[in-house]
């Protein structure tokens, strides 16, 4: 026994050592740890958005159509100053606030029942058919929207009987598609937010005289709230930045498109990265108010 | 000048003449807008061994080596041949293969009309000796020494094909069948919301070419050269056009799906989607319209950083042969560079129904080009340049 333990214990001794070391310094081992993801957020994410707002100030030679790495405010100029500009920012705003709107009622019904109402075993099953349609391609479904809303397609032959047609290419065709493509992302945290209400909650409202509707307002709805905020961080977010989904089912420009249109068209990376900057904006100051909200403790 | 170029430059004027603007014979040639290519560039004299290796920046379906689809080849060939292995990257955008091309990494490029001068300008591409590519003498004489290919009388690359953006309608949908760009911007069509367009700023000028026939008193004479006068009147005509779009299209994918399902029912297209669609039996027809049309010619270049030199060179000789040349036309859809490519094709009437050999509907194309602020006349420098061209199309969109 002694000699088998002598002879492995030199094995041991450097990483051992190492690890007495830093058992030593808990201090230094935390940092070891987060070393790496933090190199990675404050490298790759706040070090490439410095870079977008830098790039925001630079302007395009028009000469040479070479990028002008100096000071100016060309472009925000052309942004204020045009109006074609702030119709396309209001209207990506817009489309992502009733994207969210539509999630958000159309979300909290089957995130009640599954939390609530459902056995285990619908509940699982739900879970799994919410999650379902993350599993397949975005550009399939985005397609599959495009022969669901065609001239020949499937929603005109249904509603035809009805003398009725469907809406066609257009902001009504991206709200659809969007609602759809997101779902999923306001479901999940309004469920996870009602599932963590006691249901004595709920007994204790209805043995106070508060009924359904008022047991909702006063109960279920203040508590769910911040579930509901951090979905709407996805479904909007999400709806802000997608460039693909308007450019497939319509012909309306998003914020994403006129970046998109800048940098691979123009080459003009000025004007597009001090477009990609107001996107940035209307973010910062949503998660502002969704802080106050109290939807990060429910993310 | 030989007597097919002369005939043709006849045809031109013939036409200008008829649409009533007072173009002249050296409006064409001044296309290239006072680009200037970069001085002490030369061509190479001497074609050596190859190198083991070709780097390519290429279109999409324009170098196959049977890895799409076992029959589609005219790599393997040339490789075997000259022992040049070909390496491709897909440009997807001119754009895209002028910043491709900065990176100095690529040996030659398949550049079109609107990349090309951006290209020379910028000292990216060398001057070709076209004495060292045999299958140059084969080529239409009417590709040759382009203001998008040649500046200064020098040839910076070697032309690949060419095609003509028509304009094509539902047949079983429009009536009477159109013959002008006017179906499609007529405020009060009756295909209000189901006339499609070409997602590209280059589309402006589609309206300035409508322009030029409609409204002489413009003076519109080269579409890509628009002082601020015709720009703005194309931009207000596209912006009028705006209404009765129901959705541009930006890749074949779409416009052939837009009308096989009828959401489009008239607008400009490719020959390539619309063989595509007669192949699905969907009932459209194609015209060239009495106004003329846009197009494209695209040109190989060598890099002037090239690292293997000899391989280009062997490259686009190859692509220009005969048979390559008819293997590529008939896959992308386009109309061949080299004459005695149209022997070659596997569908007998390839050159017919691409007019390869038709100079008189050639010549009533305006090939894509690259605005530039300088507008190649007593203009001077006041044309808008392409960067403008971008900005005017997001507000056309709205």
């Amino acid at each position: 026994m002694a000699a088998t333990a002598t002879a492995e214990a030199p094995r041991n001794s450097a990483g051992r050592r190492l690890a007495g070391f830093l058992w030593r310094r808990p201090k230094l081992s935390l940092g070891l740890l987060l070393a790496g993801p933090i190199g990675w957020l404050v490298i790759a994410y706040l070090g490439s958005l410095a870079v977008l707002f830098a790039a925001s100030f630079w302007h395009l030679d028009t000469f040479s159509g070479q990028v002008v790495r100096g000071f100016g405010l060309d472009n925000f100029q052309t942004l204020v100053t045009q109006d074609v500009y702030r119709s396309i920012v209001l209207r990506t705003v817009l489309i992502a606030a009733a994207v969210t709107v539509t999630d958000a009622i159309l979300a909290f019904p089957i995130a009640f029942f599954m939390a609530k109402l459902a056995s285990t075993r619908t509940r699982a099953l739900l879970v799994i058919a919410v999650v379902m349609p993350l599993w397949s391609s975005y550009l399939v479904k985005v397609y599959s929207w495009r022969i669901i809303l065609a001239e020949d397609g499937i929603l005109n032959w249904a509603l035809d009987p009805f003398g009725l047609s469907g809406p066609g290419f257009g902001n009504v065709a991206t709200w659809l598609v969007f609602s759809y493509l997101w779902l999923p992302y306001m479901i999940l945290p309004v469920y996870a937010a009602l599932e963590r209400i006691p249901d004595s909650l709920l007994d204790a409202s209805g043995d106070l005289g508060g009924g359904a509707g008022m047991t909702f307002r006063r109960v279920v709805l203040p508590l769910a709230l911040p579930g509901v905020v951090a979905g709407s961080i996805f479904t909007f977010s999400l709806t802000l930045g997608d460039y693909i989904t308007p450019q497939i089912v319509s012909s309306t420009q998003f914020i994403g498109n006129v970046v998109y249109q800048n940098v691979g068209v123009a080459n003009n990376l000025p004007l597009a990265a001090a477009f990609a900057t107001v996107p940035v904006m209307i973010m910062i100051l949503y998660l502002l108010v969704a802080r106050r909200l109290g939807a990060f403790e429910s993310l | 000048m030989n007597g097919r170029w002369a005939a043709i430059a006849a045809v031109t004027c013939a036409l200008a003449l008829v649409v009533g603007c007072g173009g002249d014979d050296e409006s064409s040639s001044s296309g290239s807008g006072g680009v200037k290519a970069p001085e002490g560039q030369k061509a190479m004299s001497e074609l050596g061994k190859g190198e083991g290796q070709v780097n390519l920046v290429a279109w999409a379906g324009y170098v196959e080596d049977g890895s799409t689809d076992p029959k589609v080849d005219w790599v393997s060939d040339f490789e075997k041949e000259t022992g040049c292995q070909v390496n491709v990257k897909i440009g997807n955008t001119s754009d895209e293969m002028v910043t491709l091309m900065r990176s100095g990494q690529y040996d030659g490029v398949s550049a079109s009309g609107d990349a090309t001068l951006r290209l020379i300008a910028g000292g990216d591409v060398a001057p070709v000796n076209t004495e060292l590519i045999p299958n140059y003498a084969d080529v239409f004489d009417a590709l040759k020494d382009q203001p998008w290919n040649t500046v200064d009388g020098q040839e910076y690359g070697v032309p690949h094909g060419r095609g003509a953006n028509l304009l094509m309608w539902r047949d079983d949908k429009v009536s009477p069948a159109p013959d002008s760009w006017g179906a499609v911007f007529d405020e009060n069509s009756p295909y209000k919301g189901k006339v499609t367009a070409y997602d590209n700023p280059i589309y402006i000028a589609d309206a300035a070419l409508y322009l030029k026939a409609t409204q002489p008193d413009l003076g519109i004479d080269n579409v890509y050269e628009l002082d601020d006068k015709q720009f703005t009147a194309a931009v207000d005509l596209l912006k009028k056009q705006r209404g009765i779009i129901g959705e541009y299209w930006s890749d074949y994918t779409k416009e052939q799906a837009a009308f096989t399902s009828g959401d489009s029912v008239v607008g400009t297209t490719w020959q390539v989607i619309a063989n595509l669609l007669e192949a699905d039996k969907v009932p459209i027809k194609t015209v060239l319209p009495k106004e003329g049309a846009t197009g494209w010619s695209d040109t190989w270049m060598i890099s002037s950083k090239a690292k293997n030199p000899n391989c280009m060179y062997m490259w686009m000789n190859h692509i220009i042969s005969p048979k390559a040349n008819a293997a590529v036309a008939e896959w992308f859809g386009e109309a061949p560079s080299n004459k005695k490519a149209c022997a070659e094709t596997a569908v007998k009437d390839h050159c017919d129904i691409f007019h390869a050999e038709d100079e008189d509907y050639f010549s009533q194309v305006a090939y894509w080009t690259t605005p530039v602020k300088d507008c190649g006349d007593d203009r001077g420098e006041t044309c808008k340049d392409y960067s403008e061209w971008v900005q005017a199309w997001t507000e056309i969109k709205g």
